[in-house]
């Protein structure tokens, strides 16, 4: 055994047991408040896959989650911690919306200008921390998490004072064209082109990061900003570049999440999938080929955890506490580290006899 | 200290089979070669590693030391080359951090300040017990630190290089103070290699090479030369062969380098030399007289604040890294770890980190050519010996020797005009060595200009075509050609012993 | 009556020092965990958590102690798992609080929900909250006693945490710790001092000072739990933090001028400015205040690096 695979075999090991571990704390959570447990845990592990839809279900939930959790990889590679993906999913999402409303366009055209606009509007959101950090060295951690939440305002003005169906009783814009949406692929469920989208963005990125010139300087960047510095990579810059990239595909994952599921935005406040993704990109071990996987299987816990709530008395808030343990036994970098080195340390003597 | 034998886990042997004895109320100088073990086994009699094997006497009875507190609790205090002080707390509070009395909730302040002014009258060391230590003086500072272990009840203080960081003038007023201690029934060890410092203050001395003891003496019965002989050795020359140098033009050349430091003492001071095509500059010198301030301004890394360098006639600014590569400089750093690679990347990733704009390796779109870099990469592990399954494993899971290797390799394949080598084979394992100093006489060879920095004295004289001394941020001496040089010679010029005619370094130093 | 008159008015003050007394207990709780070196970006959780916390505990042990209690022993649960994993398990302390704040945003309302059926608030449950407290005396005096007195009790117990942090860290042994510990790990350790341990104890503290901040949103400023309803002050604690220079005093200050803000956007509210954007202003002053300070701290370094040259260069 080589270290490589001492390495895969670790990782994996720790992947088993955050997986293991979640499902069975959704279970003891589950027998600690329900009053008919067998119910809940089934319909919340089995019930995703009794229907095609709801099969349909989690790949539609998966697609924001591959976004963002995109836009996380890539700003993490570069060594970064801005938490802007949530902001630049949103103004995304708002992005789109107005294209979609307010100008006309011929169908093929309209999606392509609506996400093009949205990447763009997440691009400039995701600039606004790492320029900050660039310029002057502010945290770009607290920072962006505040331009999170003007963002959030600003999308609801947008939508109240410009876009807001005068109908409606509650908070809803007008609806988007016909010609903007995103088809439908799979009959019989809401599983959009933007499934597609979402899938080629992981391929595409996967490429950028690990077959690309920048890609490359991105993950020197990342592993070693010393080093990438004396061989002559100005660090600073790519950081900022990976991020404003970044933004430009959380905020295109709003676009597309929008033009595919929705024909009016309702949301009253930001949904959240930035910090789903920080947990899917975590899982994914920051490898975009691996982010559809991770995504698929958040998707499937919320998935289930709706049907729960639906047919048990237990509430779906419970796959957010799933979440925040997964984050952090997944973050513990300290966790299985006695075992690997010994499988290191036999390893190498084991080699030295041979 | 008896029988005292120290291995690390990585296999390195520090200590082998040292005694070590001090009396009470004496100066005794440790002395010995930098890595000679002299730092380990003080921090084992500090608490900081433990011995392999060897047990530890205080006073004829055998104590067994397991942390520092262990060691303050007998009265054994360290203080380190690098300080161990908090800059924003004041004296005070560096001094009793730890051991706080308390006087209702609070520490009880008036009383530690009292203690602090009251111990440093009496020790002769008064510092303002409410002075915020980043206001200090390195000397004060160096106070400080004393005072902190002796607060703490030390008898047998234990000074790591305590005069590397102090003017000529703190180093007589610490010298005093240790008088004072000494006569006052304290026993102090001193971790020096200046010989001319040792002379002054100690009365016996104890020298290490390679981790063993070469002996102990009373310094009035040995000269300079035999001292010098012991510490630095004679061992066998190493042998590479070494054609006939063909200097060419300048490369690289230095007008009144001045870096300035922390302290009122400048780190480089009005440095100048010229490195010609086709030639090995070596340049000796004990550790921290200014050689990695030196290398750092060279290669764009660090800044220099007063004269000019000049590389291949343009001038070299700090951070202008990218410019400096691509006219032609390569650099093997001493710190490989933190600077010379990407840990997490693979062995080939960590070649072509620096061809990034080769396109062998990325096609003009900016993709990579694997079929390139793949090529690369095994000739390099062909051409460099690199022990490795194949290009793809992770760097991390290389021996030493051979992570040098690949640094190496990166940095001669991208035709340099010139190569900085700072200390290429520390921790490096014996054929690895051979094999770095040997590529490196071949790129002389074919013209490229080389400057080779290292504290290994055989390296230097088997290596080098014109030699350069540095003593505390200033050369000392310049060797034009090396016949008839020799370690002794050269130890007496590193340890500030002698010193040559300026004019004349300054004549062939160009 | 104009948006000036209404700044200058005493019941101004008096919004502006309620808004003030949650950030002042997180930020103060971010000042000993920064004081040790560690950055605490779980404030936000575990302010959220002890909200519901002593909501729900006021009403089962149906008495403001019990409920003040179960909001601490929340707020020390969450900051033990938090340093648990940050310091032995070497999480990255942003990905810890990260996560802690993804547990607690699902936690909270899976609680509410267990405990009163709804998702939203905890009207439906009987809590008690903080009361408030008149000062004899100065009560009477007209301006004055409408300004200083009638306040919660937790507010003037947040003003009062500022000596008693100040003291701690400056005048007791633990404070001394803290301090060297967050600035030269070594030099704790070469006195034989654990650093993990001190760390540990920071993040315990913090997480107290956190849970009272929280508990005061939902026992003082409201009369209960309301989904989200910390709504980035943790985050805006940890920049008063960084722009008070992670002093007490200083991080009172930057916390007071962050609420100003916050209270100015209530009074906006009034005029005809849309309301979202009278909701970003906290937030959009959280940020201006951070590039301020960071624009200051930049180029005061760079002066400082100018006036060594220039020495170095008289010296030669």
């Amino acid at each position: 055994m080589n270290t490589k695979s001492i390495n895969r075999l670790i990782d994996s090991m720790k992947l088993l047991i955050v997986v293991v571990i979640a499902c069975l704390l959704v279970s003891v959570i589950i027998l600690c408040v329900s009053n008919e447990p067998g119910n809940a845990i089934s319909s919340f592990f089995l019930g995703p896959f009794t229907s095609l839809r709801r099969i349909g279900n989690i790949l539609e939930g998966a697609v924001p989650l591959i976004f963002t959790a995109l836009a996380v990889t890539l700003i993490f590679r570069a060594g970064q911690f801005s938490m802007i993906s949530e902001g630049s999913f949103f103004i995304g999402i708002t992005g789109a919306m107005m294209v979609g409303i307010a100008l006309p366009l011929p169908s093929v055209v309209h999606p392509i200008v609506a996400l093009l606009t949205a990447g763009i509007f997440g691009a400039i959101a995701a600039a606004i921390p790492a320029f900050l950090k660039l310029k002057w060295q502010a945290s770009e951690v607290v920072t962006s998490i505040m331009l999170n939440y003007i963002i959030q305002f600003f999308a609801l003005y947008l939508v109240n004072y410009h876009f807001r169906e005068p109908e409606a009783s509650s908070l809803a814009s007008l609806k988007i064209a016909e010609s903007a949406e995103l088809p439908v692929i799979v009959s019989g469920t809401k599983v959009h082109l933007g499934l597609l989208i979402a899938l080629l963005c992981c391929v595409l990125l996967w490429f950028y990061i690990f077959k690309t010139r920048q890609g490359f300087r991105i993950r020197l960047v990342g592993d070693n900003p010393n080093f990438s510095s004396y061989v002559g990579i100005k660090s600073a810059l790519v950081m900022v570049g990976a991020q404003i990239l970044a933004g430009f595909v959380a905020g295109l994952g709003g676009g597309v999440e929008f033009l595919g599921m929705y024909t009016r935005f309702k949301w009253t406040s930001s949904p959240g999938y930035g910090w789903t993704g920080i947990a899917v990109a975590l899982l994914a071990r920051r490898n975009p080929i691996l982010v559809p996987f991770a995504a698929i299987f958040i998707a499937y816990l919320e998935v289930g955890s709706g049907i729960m709530a639906r047919s048990s008395d237990v509430s779906a808030e419970v796959v957010d506490i799933i979440q925040g343990v997964i984050m952090l036994m997944i973050a513990a970098d300290a966790l299985l580290q006695g075992w690997k080195q010994r499988l290191i340390v036999k390893n190498a003597t084991e080699g030295g006899r041979a | 200290m008896k029988n005292i034998t120290k291995v690390y886990p990585n296999g390195v042997v520090a200590n082998r089979d040292v005694t070590f004895e001090v009396n009470t109320g004496e100066i005794h100088a440790l002395s010995g070669e930098n890595g000679a073990g002299k730092t380990t086994l003080m921090k084992i009699l500090f608490g900081e590693e433990k011995p392999t094997s060897g047990s530890i006497l205080i006073g004829g009875k055998e104590v067994d030391i397991r942390n520092p507190q262990d060691a303050l609790g007998l009265g054994i205090g360290m203080v380190h080359q690098h300080f161990m002080l908090v800059p924003s707390l004041t004296v005070t509070e560096n001094v009793i951090l730890g051991i706080e009395k308390r006087k209702g909730l609070g520490i009880d302040y008036r009383s530690a300040e009292k203690l602090v002014g009251d111990m440093g009258r009496k020790y002769n060391m008064y510092l303002d017990p409410k002075t915020k230590v980043r206001d200090l003086s390195v000397g004060q500072k160096q106070k400080l630190e004393i005072l902190k272990i002796l607060i703490r009840g030390a008898r047998i203080l234990i000074l790591d290089e305590p005069t590397a960081v102090l003017t000529p003038q703190e180093t007589g007023e610490l010298f005093a103070e240790l008088k004072n201690l000494r006569d006052q029934g304290f026993t102090i060890i001193f971790i020096s290699h200046k010989l001319d410092e040792i002379r002054e203050l100690c009365d016996r001395i104890t020298i290490i090479r390679h981790g063993e003891t070469k002996g102990v003496f009373g310094l009035e019965g040995i000269t300079d030369e035999e001292l010098s002989q012991r510490m630095i050795g004679r061992d066998v020359q190493l042998t590479v062969e070494k054609p006939e140098c063909r200097r060419g033009g300048a490369v690289l050349s230095a007008k009144e380098v001045v870096v300035s430091g922390d302290g009122d003492k400048p780190l480089l001071d009005r440095i100048s030399f010229t490195l010609h095509s086709g030639e090995i500059l070596g340049i000796a010198g004990v550790e921290g007289n200014g050689q990695s301030q030196l290398v750092d301004a060279i290669t764009g890394i660090g800044p220099y604040d007063g004269g000019e360098i000049l590389f291949s006639d343009s001038t070299i600014r700090q951070g202008d890294i990218r410019r400096i590569r691509k006219s032609g400089m390569g650099y093997i750093p001493e710190d490989r770890m933190t600077l010379g690679i990407s840990p997490s990347l693979s062995v080939t990733e960590n070649m072509i980190a620096d061809k990034i704009d080769d396109p062998r390796f990325f096609s003009k779109g900016g993709f990579i050519d694997n079929g390139g870099i793949d090529a690369f990469s095994r000739q390099m592990i062909d051409d460099y010996a690199i022990l490795c399954q194949n290009g793809d494993v992770s760097i991390s899971s290389l021996s030493g020797g051979n992570i040098q290797k690949v640094v190496l390799a990166r940095e001669m394949s991208s035709n340099p005009k010139l190569i900085i080598a700072n200390q290429p084979t520390r921790g490096v394992d014996v054929g690895a060595t051979e094999f770095i100093r040997r590529k490196l006489v071949a790129m002389r060879d074919s013209g490229c200009a080389v400057l080779l920095v290292s504290s290994d004295l055989n390296e230097l004289l088997g290596l080098s075509d014109r030699l350069l001394v540095m003593y505390g941020g200033r050369f000392a001496a310049c060797f034009s050609s090396l016949a008839g040089v020799d370690g002794q010679t050269l130890g007496r010029y590193m340890l500030g012993l002698d010193k040559q005619d300026e004019d004349e370094i300054s004549r062939s130093a160009m | 009556m104009s948006v000036f008159q209404q700044i200058f008015s005493a019941e101004f003050v008096a919004m502006w020092l309620r808004v003030a007394t949650p950030l002042l207990f997180a930020s103060l709780g971010a000042v000993i965990c920064e004081k040790s070196g560690v950055v605490n970006l779980g404030l936000e959780g575990i302010m959220l958590c002890s909200a519901l916390a002593g909501v729900i505990g006021s009403a089962y042990t149906n008495s403001l102690f019990g409920g003040f209690a179960c909001g601490i022993a929340m707020g020390l649960i969450l900051s033990a798992v938090f340093a648990y994993f940050h310091l032995v398990m070497k999480a990255n302390s942003v990905l810890c609080g990260t996560a802690i704040n993804t547990f607690a945003s699902g936690f909270t309302v899976f609680v509410l929900e267990i405990c009163t059926g709804e998702k939203g608030n905890s009207s439906s449950l009987k809590s008690f909250s903080f009361g408030t407290v008149d000062i004899p005396l100065i009560k009477d005096i007209p301006v004055i006693g409408e300004i200083l007195s009638g306040h919660n009790v937790l507010t003037y117990a947040a003003f009062i945490m500022v000596g008693v942090i100040w003291y701690m860290l400056y005048r007791t042994p633990l404070g001394l710790r803290i301090r060297a510990d967050g600035e030269n790990e070594n030099a704790i350790n070469s006195v034989g001092i654990s650093v993990n341990r001190t760390r540990f104890i920071a993040i315990l503290l913090c997480g107290v000072m956190t849970s009272i901040g929280g508990m005061y949103l939902s026992m003082g400023y409201l009369n209960m739990f309301v989904r989200d309803m910390v709504a980035g002050r943790g985050f805006i604690s940890l920049a008063a933090n960084a722009m008070g220079q992670c002093s007490p005093v200083g991080t009172m200050c930057s916390a007071l001028i962050f609420a100003f803000f916050d209270g100015l956007s209530n009074i906006l509210q009034l005029l005809r400015i849309p309301s979202e954007f009278v909701q970003m202003v906290p937030y959009a002053a959280t940020i201006a205040g951070l590039v301020i300070y960071a624009i200051q701290k930049t180029e005061s370094e760079k002066r400082k690096r100018r006036q060594m040259g220039r020495k170095v260069l008289e010296n030669a």
